[in-house]
């Protein structure tokens, strides 16, 4: 179990954020990436998008709070919703190795 | 009385003292109004100058919008004052919502950094007030993400509603209709690509920038306040 002192009933939460452009939005990028796949020989790669990802932690009470704080970041900051989308996947967070620091 | 200009600078901005000049030569005072500030109170008209502001960080003006000058920004617009976004001041505008669409990396991903004509659509905005609609302008662009992008509906508002300002005579970067400049419903806040402060002294190479920041000059007149509309 988690022993953070403190914020008792808190645990934390592993959030991946990836933004993509809107269909039908150009992606210059995408499109100069997939002019650059001949010089490796490759001819049956198509549709290549650019995108972001983000990770972060969140502490919350549970997994529905976070994924509401979590989307709240994604659809606020990380995307414009103007060009872009996102998805957000919440998982518990990985528990930290309480020995470590200090010895 | 001469219009008081406040000039926008957030941490990375880097054309505020062109603007600066620009606007004091056609006999507006400016001043430098820090991104922390929380009042923009005693200024007639904003200008939002380019450069990279916050590193131009997860998207250019992303993090900007964010910056506590940005809440009396968003007020003196709403009370009708005349506010101009050049270049990154345009992605700022735009990622604030106070002008639609936003600015994509160009088509081609060059930074382009070069002399373009644009052609003045309407004069009425408060940057093209009292310029003919046609005029041909040489202007600096300077920017790689100048690739304006909209959804269908939001392009048929702007042509509908006279409020795309300013477009590319030979379209640089992939915008979408051309647009180089837009301007809000309210027709006080225009966002442009070009630099027209950097075309306002015949040793940069063009003079043609003058018209449109006299044109602010004359918005900002306290006496023309009221007849901005």
């Amino acid at each position: 179990m988690a022993s953070s002192a403190g914020t008792a009933s808190s645990a934390q939460f592993s959030v991946l954020v990836e933004v993509r452009l809107r269909e039908g939005i150009a992606d210059p990028q995408g499109a100069t990436i997939e002019r650059a796949l001949p010089a490796l020989g490759l001819s049956g790669v198509s549709g290549v998008r650019a995108g972001k990802s983000f990770r972060f932690d969140i502490a919350a009470d549970d997994e529905a709070a976070a994924l509401a704080q979590a989307t709240v970041v994604a659809d606020r900051l990380l995307a414009n919703p103007v060009i872009e989308e996102s998805s957000v996947t919440v998982s518990p967070a990985a528990v930290a190795d309480p020995v470590g620091s200090g010895a | 009385m001469s219009a008081r200009v406040g000039v926008v600078m957030f941490p990375g901005t880097n054309c505020e003292h062109d603007a600066v000049l620009a606007v004091e030569r056609l006999g507006a005072s400016a001043d430098l109004v820090w991104h922390g500030d929380t009042s923009v109170a005693g200024y007639d008209a904003l200008v939002l100058p380019g450069g990279f502001a916050h590193g131009d960080y997860l998207r250019p003006g992303a993090i900007a919008r964010f910056s506590p000058v940005m809440e009396p920004v968003a007020r003196f617009v709403a009370d009708g004052g005349p506010v101009v976004g050049i270049c990154n001041g345009f992605q700022v505008l735009t990622e604030a919502g106070l002008l639609p669409g936003a600015l994509q990396k160009n088509r081609g991903l060059r930074f382009l950094c070069t002399t373009v004509a644009v052609r003045v659509e309407t004069s009425a905005s408060v940057l093209t007030s009292g310029v003919p609609v046609g005029t041909e302008l040489a202007i600096p662009i300077n920017h790689f993400e100048g690739n304006y992008t909209c959804d269908r509906d939001t392009l048929a508002r702007l042509q509908d509603e006279d409020r795309v300002v300013l477009r590319y005579v030979d379209n640089p970067n992939g915008s979408v209709d051309n647009i180089a400049g837009v301007c809000n419903g309210g027709r006080n806040v225009v966002g442009l690509m070009p630099h027209p402060e950097r075309a306002s002294d015949p040793l940069t190479g063009s003079v043609d920038g003058i018209v449109l920041l006299s044109a602010l000059v004359g918005a900002a007149e306290p006496a023309a306040q009221a007849t901005v509309a």
